[in-house]
Formats: C-alpha cells, structure tokens, sequence
C-alpha cells in the first residue's frame, strides 16, 4: 500500500499547490452535453473576476450519484434527476441542510423538461396521447424506475394520466399496469432506452424527458423519429444543490454558490434552452416560448402531495412499483 | 495455523504472515463486514428478503443460466482443448492464443458488443428471429453472454490434463480391440472428468456473478429477465444495504458451495 | 512435457469435423464479436478513431488503467509468491481452508467486490468515518480503484505457482541452504529462476484481468471524467454520450491490448517447451 500512497501525494501535491477553485459536479445522465457547455462559460465569467475555476464532471444514473455522494465521493455541487435523491443525502448524510430546496429560486431547480413520446417516423401505430400507448401490439420503452430517475417522472406522468380519466388511484394503478405490460425490456438508464430504442429498433414508442427526445432527433438522425407530445404531462423539476460541507471543507462554497447562481443567468438559461431544457427565467422562457409546444404540467407536489410520498407508495420495496410484477 | 512438519526451509514465519495479512485486509475482513450487517437484520427480514418471489425469481435465473452456459462450455471446451492438444492444424496457435480474449476483454465491451449482434436488426438476431427466438434481452441472451465469460474457465482446466495424459492407455485399449470411440469415453474421458469438473464450478462461479456484460444483454425485467447481480445493484441504489447484503450473502454461499463441493468430487475422482 | 501428437489415431473426417466445430464456436462467440469491436470503432471513419483515441480524457484513462495494473502486480507477486511459498513447502493445519480462501474472489460477483470496499471504505461503511477524519480519501478515488483491482485479481499468481512449485519441491533449496546460501540469496538465486516462467505467466493473466475490469470498479469509482475513469469505464461514458463509434474505438483499444498480452502468453509457452 506504500506505493499507492506515494502516488496519492505524487498526484495531489500539484493540485494543492495551484490557486485554482477545483470544483466537483455530480450530474445525472442526460446533462452531460448541457454542462459542459455552461461550464466553459461559467469559468471564463469567473476568469473575467480573476477566480480559476476547473469544474470536474461526474455523470451516472441519478440514484447511484446520490449514493456516492453519501458514500464519500466529495461532490461540491450536485444536479439530480428528482428531489427526492437530494433529500436522501441531506437525511442520511448530513452534508446539507434538509431545506435545500430553499436556497435558490423555483425549488432549486434552474430549469425543468416533462415527459413526451417519441415514435418512429411517420407514426406508424398512430400514438397522439396517453390512452395510445395501450392500444394492442404497441411496444413501449421505459427504463427501470428503481435505477433510473427518468423513468420515474415517465411512471409519475403514467400515473396522474390514468388517475385523471377515472376515480382516482385506482385508474392510475390500471392504467401503469396496463402501460407496463407492454413494456419488453427495463433498461437500468434513460441513455440505455434510448439506445435500445433507436440503435436496437426495438418497441414503437420510447418514453422519455422532453430534454433527451429532441437530442434524439439532433444526435441520431432526425429524419427516423417524431416527437409526440401529450396533452397532460407531469413538470419534471431537476434540482441543483451546494453540498455544503464538502464545499466548506474544500474552500469552495462562494465558488459552488455562484456557479449554481449563474444557472438562472440569462446566458446559462439560454444555453439551457439550446439543450431542450425548459428555462425558468422569464425573458429567456419568452424567447422560446414557441419552441416548447404547451403541455399540462402538474406538478408531484400538487397530485402526490412530495416526493417522499410519492416515494414511499410507489418507488420503494413492496411499493406499487414491485406490485405490478408482483401481484 | 501451527507448522505440523518441521521444514528444514526458511521463511515459514514470513510467508504465512504476507500471505494471511493480504488475504484479511482484502477478503476476511470485507466478507466479515457483510455478514455483519446481514447479522444487524432480523431472521424474520433476512428471510422475508431471500424468500422474496423477486429474489427467488432472480436467483433461479442467474443459477439456471449459469448452469446452462457453464453446460455449454464444459462440451465445446472440452471440445476445444481436445483440438488443441491432440491435432496439429493451421492456425491452432491463433485459436489456442484467442481462447483467453473473453478473460481479457472489459465485460461491458463484450456486453455491449454482443448485445448489438443479437438484437434484432444485429448479424445473429436477425437469423435468429427468423427461428422465433429473442436473441437479445431474453434469458438466451443472457446464457450466450455467460458462455463467452465463461470459455476460458473449462478450455484452460482440461488443456493441461489432457496434455499430461500418457498415450500408452489409449494405444493399449485400441490394440485390445477397442473401437475409437470406446477408447476415448472408457479411457480418456474418465481421466478428463474432474478437470471438467473444475472448469465447470469455476465457469459456473463467474457465469454466477456476472454484471458487466448481462446488464447490456438481459432486458431486466423483474421475474423473468432479471439476474441476481442487477438486483443487488437496484437494491443498494434504494440505499437498502441490510437487502443488497443479504442477497450478496447468497450469491456469495451458493458459488462457495458450489467451489468447495467440486474441490471434494474433484478429490473424491482423483484419490480413487 | 507434451506428448506426441495423436493425429494418425483418429481418421481423418474425424479430425477435419473436430477442428471445424471447434473453429465454428470460436468464430461465432469470439472472432466475429471481436471483428465487430474494430468494424464499429472505425465505422465513423479513421478521424473519429484518432480523435477519440487521442482524446485528453481516454489518455488520462489510459493512463489510470496502466497505474492500476502497475500497482496491483507488484502486490499480487508479492501475495502469489509467498501464499505458494507457504502452501507448497510447509504442512500445517488449515492449509486446504487457506488454498480455498484463495480462489474465492473467482467465485465473488464483481458487484458483491464493489459493494464490500464500500462496506469497508465507505462514509457509511467501517473505516469511512476514520479516513474523512484524517482527510484520506480512499473511495472514489486511486486507492479504491487499486483495491477493487487487486481484489479480482489476486488469486490469479497464486493460482499459478502452487501447482507449479509443488511439483518442482524444494530440494534445490534444501542443497542451496547447506552450501551456506542466506535464505534470500537461496530465494533469488534458486527458487526465483525456477519458477520464473509460471510467475511471468501469472502476470500477463493478472495484467490482463486487471485492464478489463469492469464491475468492481464501477462501483467504486465515481466516474469522474478525467479523474477517476478507467478505459472500460470511458468505453461506457461514451456509449452512453450516443458516441458509439468512439466508444468502440476505445474498446478496440482495449481489445488490442488483450491480443498484445494474448500474444505475449502464447510466446512464452513456446519459450517454456
């Protein structure tokens, strides 16, 4: 072990000695291209007030980087698919406080995606809206909800879909029930799915953020997909949050805040807006307000009541997740 | 551990002590740590959690595939090492030099690679669809993937044996009138049984815990197309420790079990 | 010590099927997804390849990929030279418990691996809350990626040298030791060279392993880019970047070098004949 801690310090001393803020961003999948664009923006802005920022990327399934978070990986910031993996680090690791949610505008989330279709070119199984998605023979692809944050907004957006045309739950569970039977294949990642969707040609219709369906089309031949919007979908929020103890510890908790600050800047927002995330300040949501179709959003707080309790219902071990298979 | 037999040889003192210090700083000590947070959890949870439709459903999954390609690669790689060390052909040298690739390469490679070849547009799911068999995202898939991980493990175990096995037998029984044919299972195959053996269990062990490779391949889906190692993985992702150490416990005691209980059969076959 | 070669006692259609269906297998479960590995890498075109290739963070994962090899051989010859030493010339009690410790990593999912150096290492874990007191980090980080490597690689030397020096035993030794030789120069001069061909052919198999492990160290990594990614790693980054042909051109990378050290072992068991 001697020699692995002499390269430790072989490899650390440098980085100590230069004055630079290293900060360390623990992402979800679908950001990769979104950050690394605001980030080479980010840092000459700070640049320009004679701050050296180097900003370290981390992206992976958004439960599995919260989990590494509590486990030690010492992320100054980190942005999750959902609220809900932020709360679990703040209760089970104490690194921030449990009021995250408080420190920036709009719930701490910059800006936000839904969840929309995308179907092969020229919708061959004629899918407008939710009640298509169970028409006999259509296939339908979502990731796992108990490794992929996406593919619980997908499951949410299913559930408040089939609660809205009946009496309540009980529709809602019929209805993902039914849309899960039609399900061939979990994938463990919305980059997963998509992948199977659009390089495997497997199922008819993908279910995923509105953010990565129109990346489809610009990444992966636009001519071969369509992006079909439902009339009622669910505001899919993604949060950012300083980890502030880690950020203290570093040095870097004035760097961390104001990078997440920069990301309600007109600037960042636009660029968010170029990435198909919906943005939240005013003037820029204006600018594009044509480019994002207009979609029912409800919200997980309004029909769930938070995510905890989303959460607990559906998401967790035994939850109506498991029943679906189970039962 | 007392020295029974005094060696007139130095080092006993030392070698033992590296030996035990690496073997409890990387394994007893972990494993040790896992049975412990198992141990944190009642019997009434422990059993809640293994018996689980989810967990058996899983296991039996992982075990069956396991087995099936551990099957496969026991018959071709017996096959395969047969090859190799009675004939001299062109290009044996390549094939016996390729034979250790699935041992090299990352699993997620493979994964990925072979994912795309059997899924349905790729080069052998296209034929295979044909046949009305779901080459990627099935347990198939899954099965092809083990077999590729699991290759080297029987090729590697028999190749030796069959190398070091004395001709004289052979020639002796086909002169006694032997056919070809019962020579080889009278003769060869009952000396090459317990190195088969081997390769099976350690084909098996491998094939057991596989991740990197299935998870491209399996389709995940719960009761039918989820393996054990995705579970454990799903489990720890819904930060349920006490679950994912549980269920690694079993993983952990059935491949054991299947290790020790080959080391006696292989001992039982060789002390005959 | 090979026999002669058995040709003449199997007909000739017999032999011809054999090596088909063995060759026909190969091809099928090895050559074909391996040709595909490089037929995808350059299906962009060579200037992807190159780019990709040469990119700052796949030489930055190169290069950590390297360090893990380089620091898990040394340990493991160290573990594989005493563990045979031990096993192969003294008898003591536990001996076939401490031969089957051994090869349990063989038999340990790389998941279950992972998840044990957090149970260790970990915030949540034994010694997690002592490290980040003294500000060592060990997970997700080059210590963790070391650890997770030598885990699934250990066994591998030893597994090698125990039947090897077994059959050799240790007279040689013996003499060595009542010419006067101190045991270390007993062990350099005599028992190094004998085995120096097993111990060689421990390391390309340890070597080899460890470049391609996947598993293990995705659990404990972090997956920082340009940190703490490995090359099979990066190959899952950029598949999952929708840059499929330079997630291949690195996993070509990696294929390459498992030929080089396929190859490296066919050479030496020519040497050892």
């Amino acid at each position: 072990m001697r020699l692995a801690w002499l390269l430790i310090v072989a490899l650390g001393v440098p980085a100590l000695l230069s004055a630079e803020h290293r900060l360390l961003h623990v992402s979800y999948d679908p950001t990769r291209e979104l950050y690394r664009e605001i980030n080479d923006l980010f840092l000459a802005d700070q640049l320009r007030k004679g701050v050296i920022v180097r900003i370290d990327q981390s992206h992976g399934g958004s439960g599995k980087q919260a989990r590494s978070v509590i486990e030690g990986l010492d992320a100054d910031v980190v942005s999750l698919a959902l609220g809900y993996d932020i709360d679990e680090i703040a209760a089970r690791s104490g690194l921030l406080s449990k009021n995250w949610r408080d420190a920036l505008p709009y719930n701490a989330a910059p800006f936000f995606s839904t969840i929309v279709f995308v179907v092969r070119a020229g919708n061959p199984k004629g899918i407008k809206d939710w009640p298509d998605l169970l028409k006999e023979g259509v296939k339908v692809i979502t990731p796992n909800p108990k490794t992929s944050g996406g593919a619980r907004w997908n499951y949410l957006a299913a559930w408040i879909y089939g609660r809205s045309i009946g009496n309540g739950d009980d529709s809602g569970r019929e209805f993902v029930s039914k849309l899960f039977s039609q399900v061939p294949l979990l994938d463990a990642g919305a980059r997963a799915a998509t992948t199977t969707f659009a390089q495997r040609g497997i199922g008819d219709v993908l279910i995923s953020w509105e953010s990565e369906a129109l990346l489809i089309l610009d990444l992966l031949a636009a001519e071969r997909f369509e992006v079909v919007v439902p009339a009622v979908s669910i505001l899919a929020e993604t949060p950012v949050a300083v980890i502030d103890k880690v950020a203290e510890k570093k040095g870097n908790r004035e760097v961390a805040r104001s990078y997440l600050e920069f990301l309600y800047t007109v600037e960042a927002q636009r660029i968010a807006a170029k990435h198909h995330f919906r943005p939240r300040n005013p003037q820029v949501a204006a600018e594009c307000a044509k480019v994002f179709p207009l979609v029912e959003m409800r919200t997980v707080e309004e029909e769930f009541g938070s995510w905890a309790e989303a959460h607990r219902t559906h998401f967790e071990e035994g939850g109506v997740f498991d029943q679906l298979f189970e039962g | 551990m007392a020295k029974q037999v005094d060696s007139v040889l130095p080092g006993w003192g030392l070698s033992l002590g590296v030996t035990l210090t690496f073997l409890s700083v990387l394994l007893l000590l972990p494993v040790s740590l896992l049975l412990l947070k198992v141990s944190e959890l009642s019997s009434s949870e422990i059993m809640a959690i293994v018996s689980s439709k989810r967990s058996l459903a899983a296991l039996w999954l992982s075990v069956r595939t396991a087995i099936q390609a551990a099957a496969v690669n026991v018959i071709f790689g017996t096959l395969i090492a047969w090859v190799l060390v009675r004939y001299r052909f062109f290009g044996r040298r390549v094939l016996d030099a390729c034979v250790d690739l699935p041992f090299a390469l990352p699993t997620a490679v493979a994964g990925i690679t072979l994912t795309t070849l059997l899924s349905p547009k790729g080069l052998y799911g296209s034929y295979l669809s044909e046949w009305g068999i779901d080459g990627a995202y099935s347990p198939f898939g899954i099965t092809v993937a083990l077999v590729f991980v699991g290759l080297p493990f029987v090729v590697r175990s028999v190749q030796p044996v069959l190398e070091d096995m004395n001709l004289d037998l052979e020639f002796a029984a086909m002169s006694l009138g032997a056919s070809r044919l019962q020579t080889w299972v009278k003769v060869v195959l009952p000396s090459i049984v317990p190195a088969m053996v081997t390769g099976f269990s350690l084909a098996f062990a491998r094939a057991l815990g596989e991740y990197g490779s299935v998870v491209f391949i399996a389709g995940n889906m719960p009761l039918r197309t989820e393996i054990l190692p995705l579970l454990i993985m799903t489990r720890l992702e819904q930060f349920n420790y006490g679950a994912a150490c549980v269920l690694a416990a079993m993983m952990l005691f059935v491949s054991l079990v299947i290790l020790l209980g080959t080391k006696f059969l292989d001992g039982g076959i060789r002390t005959r | 010590m090979r026999q002669a070669v058995t040709d003449t006692m199997d007909p000739m259609w017999v032999r011809a099927c054999l090596i088909g269906l063995a060759t026909l297998f190969l091809a099928v479960l090895l050559f074909v997804p391996l040709a595909g590995v490089f037929l995808f890498a350059f299906s962009a075109g060579a200037d992807v390849f190159l780019r990709a290739v040469s990119n700052a963070e796949t030489l930055h994962a190169a290069w950590l990929t390297f360090l893990a090899v380089a620091v898990c051989i040394p340990l493991n010859v160290c573990f594989g030279v005493a563990a045979a030493w031990a096993i192969t010339r003294f008898e003591f009690r536990g001996k076939a418990l401490l031969v089957t410790l051994i090869e349990v990593p063989l038999a340990v999912s790389p998941v279950v691996a992972g998840l044990m150096v957090m149970l260790v290492y970990g915030h949540q874990g034994l010694l997690g809350p002592i490290l980040a007191e003294y500000d060592v980090k060990v997970v997700f980080s080059l210590p963790s990626i070391l650890i997770a490597t030598t885990f699934v690689t250990f066994p591998l030397i030893a597994r090698e040298l125990i039947p090897l020096m077994r059959l050799q035993g240790g007279h040689e030794e013996a003499a060595a030791l009542t010419l006067g030789a101190s045991p270390w120069r007993m062990f350099f001069m005599v028992t190094l060279p004998k085995i120096r061909w097993g111990l060689l052919y421990g390391i390309i198999l340890c070597a080899a392993r460890a470049m391609g492990e996947f598993g293990a160290v995705s659990v404990v990594s972090g997956h920082i880019r340009g940190r703490t990614n490995t090359l099979p790693l990066h190959v899952e980054i950029l598949y999952n970047e929708y840059q499929f042909a330079a997630a291949f051109a690195v996993a070509s990378l990696l294929a390459l070098s498992a030929l080089v050290w396929l190859t490296l072992k066919s050479v030496l068991e020519l040497r050892t004949q």
